[in-house]
């Protein structure tokens, strides 16, 4: 997938950048006055300018540059950043992402229509926009006597690797006054041992300026982070003799301050590598594969009498179950990354519906496996939608009602067992069962009358065509969607609770498994075929009692502890053919919080289960969520929980209907 | 309608369905294989009623003789699995074919290659793609991709209560 292609790296390089600058403009827009949010944005800019341009996207780097240099005037205390500003530089950063994403698409217009807000709200300075970001200090700066200043610099070993140019440091610090340059060579190895693109020099610069202290250090600003750096003023004017004492003066507090830093450097480095997806789905797939060789030979060595064998097996099972666990580990990510998206969604949403909206998050930490993060976007943002445009009242009603006039909605992700919850809370009207029962009964999706429950009657809204918005808007409405929502879930073997108090708001919660690579199963046969049924889903085993064996079907009832449990005979479903084993197994299994039996001749055990998707060809057959395949090599199909639980309920609801 | 007017020779795979010859385009042919242990699918279409593991790969298995209509027959130590390659939706989607004999790859020169007829066939003539002859035979061409394709997948196997329509 990834050919050499630079501007590929370049692109997805920009992309996180302008997914940071985008999180920090929202912090910015919240508090203004924050000048390392100020400092951030401008570095950010100035990243993008550089490789824009470096990479050939002229555009990019032309555009960015007119933000950058707004940021600037904000960052030298001229113009004072404003939430107005942090929505300006938004608009400018959506044109960025346009400009580099999708060249030939983007509207030069739009661009120009940015640069012109941009122009308004930095005011006066508009003309200064244009300048280049070193040369305002020059123009502005009201300093008067020339002060003498140490400069000593020593750059990361790397530091060429990644772009940095010494000599234009140097060119520019030479730039603000009259500078006397000393290359510090001790650290220079022997010839033999040297390393052409590794930056060993370090260097003391004597500088006379009228120019701050800050002023120096900006030269520094895209370096400083990995540097070795001292800026010292020197009291009397010193002629030219320094130099050659200097290195040894420099030399000391030196190997005090390096070790440290590499030691940070390497850490730095080793902490992440960029890693293409696929190739982690590839390893998945073999650790996968792998897993199931593993349990064959398990198998084997059960039956087998030899010691040596079987702990080899033993062992092996181990490190098999220790790679899995460490491979879907890798392909782990926090859910951070997709609460962050999510704060700019809510902030246009909050200023297109004139509604004030405060967002807060919570266990952003919870990691989950990252092909699901990637799919829970979509209904996230649906979800997200449908709280702030149904959800939430406006300010006046709100504050009709006795709240306070800004709404909130809350989104929280937790692990409980194998599932991860994210639920996302508002403090809205609430949902009104009312005109959901007369919307539901009116699309013939509930027969008139029936008794429901609350989180029953709630399910209805994931229909599809279903919509109780009265006013089909822009964002909502129009009845498609909430089941699309539900279908993700489902696909992802997921499912959706919804909770709601009429006029303190709404909570809905989606259940997430951690992964969807592999499951634990229970291997259960039903006439000759055998089938998986996922463990997390399996509440007990019981034996099916005699007198409900003979029973025609119809009357698929089960007491157990009280509790009228459906169960739904399997063999029944598969059209089993072989005689039935004497003693017939129930296997109870809950979803949604209904619970059903499923009836099969046999419990084998519990299996790990690698799930292998159905092709499009067996994609019509609810009963089944997927495929695994079984040490022996033979296919087992994984039974679709969900699907089969609102059969064993439908007849249930039919019974106490009549 | 498949019409044949491509006209090139083709390099083919022949096998026996039901005493009758076919044939299939090579270069759609992955591999050829024993029969294995075949999984029901309960409730999934009739001629793809089941699933077999191909190197660690779940693939549908397809039954022609249903689709052609015609009697099934118990596998016979001749049966193979011929495991194929199928343009489904714009994607390749691997496919395992039942046959009962499988015979040869062979070359097909272009002028041995007809048109499919309209009538005088037992099966559909929009699954087949062309007429070859081949010692002294005629043998139907199959078109893999129309015979996959969406619309007709419809039938359920012949089996009551089963559970797959009533998803919604």
């Amino acid at each position: 997938m990834s050919g050499g292609d630079p501007t590929d790296t370049f692109r997805q390089e920009a992309q996180e950048l302008l997914e940071q600058l985008e999180q920090i403009l929202l912090d910015l827009a919240r508090t203004p006055d924050n000048p390392e949010l100020v400092d951030s944005t401008f570095r950010a800019l100035h990243t993008i300018k550089g490789s824009g341009s470096m990479f050939g996207f002229e555009e990019v780097a032309g555009f960015t540059h007119h933000v950058e240099s707004a940021f600037d005037l904000v960052r030298k205390g001229k113009v004072a950043m404003t939430a107005a500003l942090a929505d300006i530089a938004l608009a400018g950063k959506d044109h960025i992402r346009n400009l580099i994403e999708r060249p030939e698409s983007a509207d030069a217009a739009a661009g120009q229509a940015i640069l012109a807000r941009l122009e308004a709200t930095v005011g006066g300075h508009g003309a200064a926009t244009e300048t280049k970001a070193t040369e305002i200090p020059a123009a502005a700066a009201p300093e008067a006597a020339k002060a003498h200043w140490h400069v000593h610099f020593r750059l990361p070993e790397h530091a060429l690797a990644t772009g940095t140019n010494p000599l234009l440091l140097i060119d520019e610090l030479r730039s603000l006054g009259t500078a006397t340059v000393t290359p510090l060579l001790d650290k220079v190895p022997p010839l033999e041992a040297l390393v052409a693109t590794e930056c060993t020099i370090g260097w003391d610069i004597e500088l006379q300026t009228e120019k701050p202290k800050s002023a120096i250090e900006d030269v520094f600003l895209f370096v400083m982070d990995e540097m070795d750096l001292r800026i010292e003023e020197i009291a009397a004017p010193k002629p030219a003799a320094a130099p050659a004492p200097a290195p040894v003066v420099a030399a000391p507090p030196k190997p005090a301050a390096k070790p440290a830093k590499t030691a940070a450097e390497v850490l730095k480095s080793g902490s992440s590598i960029r890693v293409p997806a696929e190739r982690l789905d590839n390893l998945m797939d073999r650790v996968g594969e792998l897993v199931i060789a593993q349990s064959r030979l398990k198998q084997i060595a059960a039956a087998s009498q030899d010691g040596e064998f079987k702990s080899i097996s033993e062992e092996i099972e181990r490190l098999a179950l220790e790679l899995r666990d460490t491979t879907m580990g890798v392909r782990m990510v926090p859910i951070a990354q997709l609460f962050g998206r999510f704060r700019r969604l809510v902030h246009d949403l909050a200023v297109e519906l004139g509604k004030e909206i405060s967002l807060t998050t919570s266990g952003e930490e919870t990691e989950l496996d990252k092909t699901v993060i990637e799919r829970l976007n979509d209904p996230l943002v649906h979800l997200i939608r449908n709280s702030i445009d149904h959800g939430l009242e406006s300010p006046e009603q709100r504050q009709a009602t006795g709240k306070s006039a800004q709404g909130h909605i809350h989104l929280s992700a937790r692990h409980t067992g194998d599932k991860v919850l994210i639920s996302i809370s508002d403090d809205g009207k609430g949902l009104d069962r009312a005109r959901i029962r007369a919307r539901a009964e009116e699309n013939g999706l509930v027969a008139p009358g029936a008794q429901m429950s609350d989180s029953e009657l709630f399910q209805v809204i994931f229909q599809p065509g279903f919509s109780t918005a009265q006013a089909v808007t822009n964002l909502s409405g129009r009845g498609v969607g909430m089941d699309v929502v539900k279908r993700t879930l489902d696909a992802l073997r997921g499912s959706i609770d919804i909770a709601s108090t009429p006029g303190t708001g709404t909570e809905i919660t989606l259940r997430l498994p951690l992964t969807l690579a592999i499951i634990d199963g229970l291997l259960v046969r039903v006439g000759q075929g055998r089938y998986v049924i996922p463990l997390s889903a399996v509440e007990e085993c019981v034996e099916l009692p005699h007198e409900e064996e003979g029973r025609a079907s119809g009357r698929n009832f089960l007491n157990i502890r009280g509790d009228l449990v459906p169960f739904l005979r399997l063999r029944e479903m598969f059209n089993a053919t072989t005689p039935p084993d004497k003693y017939q197994k129930v296997v109870v299994v809950s979803a949604n919080d209904m619970r059903v039996g499923l009836v099969v001749d046999q419990v084998i055990g519990d299996h790990q289960t690698v799930i292998k998707s159905l092709s499009k060809l067996h994609k019509g057959v609810g009963t089944f969520s997927g495929a695994t395949i079984l040490g022996d090599g033979t296919v087992a199909l994984i039974l679709e929980i969900t699907h089969l639980v609102a059969r064993g309920q439908r007849e249930r609801t039919m019974k106490l209907a009549s | 309608m498949a019409i044949w007017q491509g006209k090139r020779s083709l390099e083919v795979l022949t096998l026996t369905l039901q005493g009758e010859k076919f044939a299939l385009e090579a270069s759609r042919v992955q591999e050829i294989l024993d029969l294995v242990n075949v999984t029901e699918v309960p409730g999934g279409p009739a001629f793809l009623n089941g699933l077999v593991n191909v190197r660690g790969k779940v693939v549908p298995l397809a039954d022609l003789r249903l689709k052609f209509e015609m009697a099934p027959t118990p596998p016979t130590i001749d049966t193979r699995i011929v495991v194929i390659n199928v343009l489904l939706e714009g994607e390749m989607t691997t496919v395992g074919l039942l046959a009962d004999k499988v015979h040869e790859v062979t070359e097909m020169p272009a002028e041995v290659l007809e048109d499919t007829p309209k009538i005088g066939m037992r099966w559909r003539p929009e699954f087949i793609r062309c007429i070859g002859k081949h010692s002294g035979d005629f043998i139907a061409v199959l078109d893999i991709d129309r015979i996959f394709d969406e619309g007709d997948r419809g039938a359920v196997a012949g089996q009551t209560n089963v559970p797959a329509q009533d998803a919604a």
